[in-house]
């Protein structure tokens, strides 16, 4: 079992992928000579060559719909979009083809593809830059969009990705790429779909997703060093989602606080309350709270990027008064 | 629009009966008008009115019980406007219940023709169902999930959360509190299945009679001293033979002055209040983990009535004659048989006596009346055969047994009082001494 980053995973992983799949193809902007804007491709040009690594032109619409194209007549293409933000170039190809391609043509044909990207404020990168749309593929059927939180979780989600025959959104966090976290070496692919309970508790439950989910984590921590026991659930999986785990833990802890990244009207928080409403309503002792970024373009300047994007204290804060409302006493 | 609040007519009152309207819809009302006679938990008052205008709904039905600050009436100008302004506004804090839009939908059809605008819709749903949601008690889902778990009536809880929402732990709260009292099993919404489906068999030999307020302040409050305070008894018998005597002497001596007759329990009662003078510390209380010496001794008589039990209080029962002991209980006795007594000449007491000699009960032991520390029950008088100096001889007797609670009064400090007082029974002068 070895200590290694969010990034190193990933690279790891890929790689693995490549040994053991000649299909698996990689294709991108500057993922092979430049090695990636974030380095996860370092070393994989050199080492399979331009057929297995593709460098492309800035131009997503071009090489996401090549890798459909890839995805329907047999091969494994895992695309590399630099940032989720530049997607949105993209969205007719995956919105209108990758998820239709199975459901539209009766089963013929389908498009196993994966589609990694990154997203996330926080970075000083400005507002075009520093978007959280996950939720624009995660309301497509069709798609499957998963959203790893830890070192772990990257590499078991990414192989469950590669070995899907649905195309994939995978979301990466631009905040989680240095984080450092046990990842086992035989470690088995994960189940699409299957949120993590990351923590046990009883007192309620904190759900989140990606950075967002480490943030929890973080909370649920502190409070249980002052008597409180907050579950913890890490969603893993925007879509599917895994109602089932959400309402359990519901059930148990009578509230619950959601923490996204993203922006709070018609947020994934909005789905996740519904899903809770629809599933626990008898067991809620307190409307279903969300921790969500401001609903403005993120700034650039630091202060206010950070004032913008939720944090352990807003988290920390909303908890608390989601306590105090069903009366918990400490 | 003015709206006419259920009272607040004694410290220990937590909601009321109407028991009669003495104003009608369309009567003009004054500043201070009687408009309805109130049934609290120990007394039928008079409630007056606060201002003036005319009577415009009655939104509480004669006979019907709800919480203290709850609307009962609308007044306004006469003109209906106030009364279909106000049905939305009637039982807001959502604890009337049924009764309240029953009774404001039978007045509805007046106030719509008076302005059918604005009424209309508002009576159209108060009339609909007895469920207004605008009137459901505000409680989470998971209290109210809880709430049926466990048969806690909504409406007889507080909420602590936000808003005054009932939250879990409010209704765990209320359900350890009632489990065991009187009033909870009556506050239940339904019995258990398995009572129900007895019930159900014996409806014919089993009626369920609604508890007058006095019945649930009984209920409750003696629940609480039989559970909390832990009784003792001591019983002595007294040799009244002398104080039988003494009675009939000092009556005729009343008489013949035009006062009132003395009764043997005006005596005991005199007696107990020279003794608790004597024995301060029985005349205490037991409260909230603390222990109070009252240093006025204020006797608690025990009437029963139809409806229940009631103690009238003689204040400062040490200080007056005996006489003026006789003429107070007569007269508050009285007026508590007419439902007439005040809750405050029924408060504050810090001993009680109840007497069962007139029923020919000759001992039995009473509950303590909270927060007081003993109360004396007094038996029958009558003749036994005593041995006194190798004799048989034939003497009266009385027995009386003295509950005390231990948490605020010793075995020895009660006996020395019961050995004083049946002292000054046995050698009654001393009483009115």
């Amino acid at each position: 079992m070895a200590v290694i980053t969010y990034r190193q995973a990933l690279h790891d992983t890929l790689r693995e992928e490549m040994l053991s799949d000649e299909n698996v193809f990689l294709i991108g902007e500057e993922i092979g000579v430049f090695e990636g804007s974030y380095k996860i491709t370092a070393g994989l040009l050199e080492e399979f060559g331009e057929k297995r690594v593709r460098d492309t032109p800035i131009a997503e619409e071009g090489f996401v719909g090549a890798a459909v194209g890839a995805a329907m007549l047999g091969l494994r293409p895992v695309v590399e979009l630099m940032t989720i933000n530049f997607s949105l170039l993209a969205l007719d190809q995956i919105v209108n083809h990758a998820a239709k391609i199975y459901g539209m043509f009766g089963g013929q044909s389908n498009a196993p593809m994966v589609l990694r990207t990154p997203g996330g404020g926080g970075q000083q990168l400005g507002a075009t830059h520093s978007q959280n749309i996950e939720l624009y593929y995660a309301f497509v059927p069709g798609l499957k969009v998963v959203a790893p939180s830890t070192p772990a979780d990257a590499r078991a989600l990414l192989k469950a990705s590669l070995a899907d025959n649905d195309p994939v959104l995978f979301l990466e966090n631009l905040a989680l790429y240095n984080t450092k976290g046990e990842v086992p070496d035989d470690m088995p692919p994960a189940e699409i779909g299957r949120a993590g309970v990351t923590r046990t508790g009883s007192d309620i439950t904190i759900i989140g997703y990606s950075r967002m989910a480490t943030v929890a984590t973080q909370v649920a921590d502190q409070l249980g060093e002052e008597g409180i026991s907050a579950e913890v659930i890490d969603l893993r999986s925007l879509r599917p989602l895994d109602r089932e785990t959400l309402v359990e833990s519901v059930r148990k802890t009578g509230c619950a606080v959601i923490a996204e990244d993203d922006w709070l009207t018609y947020g994934i928080g909005a789905e996740i309350a519904a899903s809770i409403s629809d599933g626990a309503f008898d067991y809620l002792d307190a409307p279903v709270r969300r921790v969500a970024a401001a609903e403005v373009p993120l700034p650039y300047a630091k202060p206010l990027e950070r004032a913008a994007l939720p944090s352990a204290e807003s988290l920390n804060a909303a908890v608390r008064q989601t306590l105090d409302a069903v009366g918990h006493r400490r | 629009m003015t709206e006419i609040h259920m009272p607040r007519l004694s410290d220990t009152m937590e909601e009321g009966v109407i028991s009669t309207w003495r104003k009608q819809v369309g009567d003009q009302i004054n500043r201070g008008d009687v408009v309805a006679d109130i049934e609290t938990d120990k007394a039928v008052m008079e409630m007056e009115a606060y201002d003036d205008g005319v009577l415009e709904k009655i939104l509480i039905a004669e006979g019907e019980t709800v919480p203290i600050g709850v609307p009962i009436g609308i007044m306004g100008d006469g003109s209906g406007a106030a009364a279909a302004a106000g049905t939305s506004g009637g039982g807001s804090d959502g604890s009337t219940g049924g009764s309240a839009t029953t009774a404001a939908s039978s007045e509805s059809g007046s106030t719509e023709t008076a302005s059918p605008d604005t009424a209309a819709p508002r009576s159209a749903a108060s009339t609909e169902s007895d469920a207004d949601p605008r009137e459901r008690p505000k409680a989470s889902p998971l209290a109210r999930a809880v709430a049926r778990e466990k048969g806690v009536d909504l409406s007889t809880v507080t909420g602590t959360g936000p808003g005054g929402r009932i939250i879990r732990v409010d209704i765990e709260a209320a359900a350890e509190a009632t489990t065991d009292t009187e009033s909870s099993r009556q506050s239940a919404p339904e019995p258990q299945p398995t009572e129900r489906s007895e019930s159900h068999q014996q409806s014919q030999d089993l009626e369920e009679i609604p508890l007058s307020n006095i019945r649930k302040v009984t209920a409750r409050r003696l629940t609480e001293s039989k559970q909390q305070a832990p009784h003792f008894y001591l019983t002595s018998a007294v040799d009244v033979t002398d104080l039988v005597s003494f009675r009939s002497d000092l009556n005729e001596r009343l008489q013949a002055s035009g006062g009132p007759k003395v009764s043997v329990n005006d005596l005991v009662v005199k007696a107990c209040a020279t003794a608790l003078r004597a024995n301060p510390s029985v005349n205490v209380s037991f409260r909230d983990e603390k222990l109070f010496q009252h240093n006025r001794v204020h006797l608690g008589v025990a009437v029963a009535l139809d409806s229940g039990l009631v103690v009238p209080v003689i204040p400062d029962a040490d200080r007056k004659s005996v006489s003026e002991i006789a003429a107070e209980g007569k007269e508050k006795a009285e007026r508590a048989r007419d439902g007439k007594l005040k809750p405050d000449e029924m408060s504050g007491s810090t001993f009680s006596v109840s007497n069962l000699g007139m029923f020919g009960i000759e001992e039995f032991s009473a509950v303590i009346n909270p927060p007081e520390a003993a109360i004396l029950a007094v038996g029958a008088t009558r003749e036994e055969v005593q041995v006194h100096d190798g004799e048989f001889v034939v003497r009266k007797m009385m027995r009386m047994t003295l509950s005390a609670d231990h948490r605020a009064v010793d075995g020895a400090v009660g006996a020395v009082f019961m050995q004083q007082l049946t002292s000054l029974l046995q050698d009654p002068i001393r009483i009115i001494a």
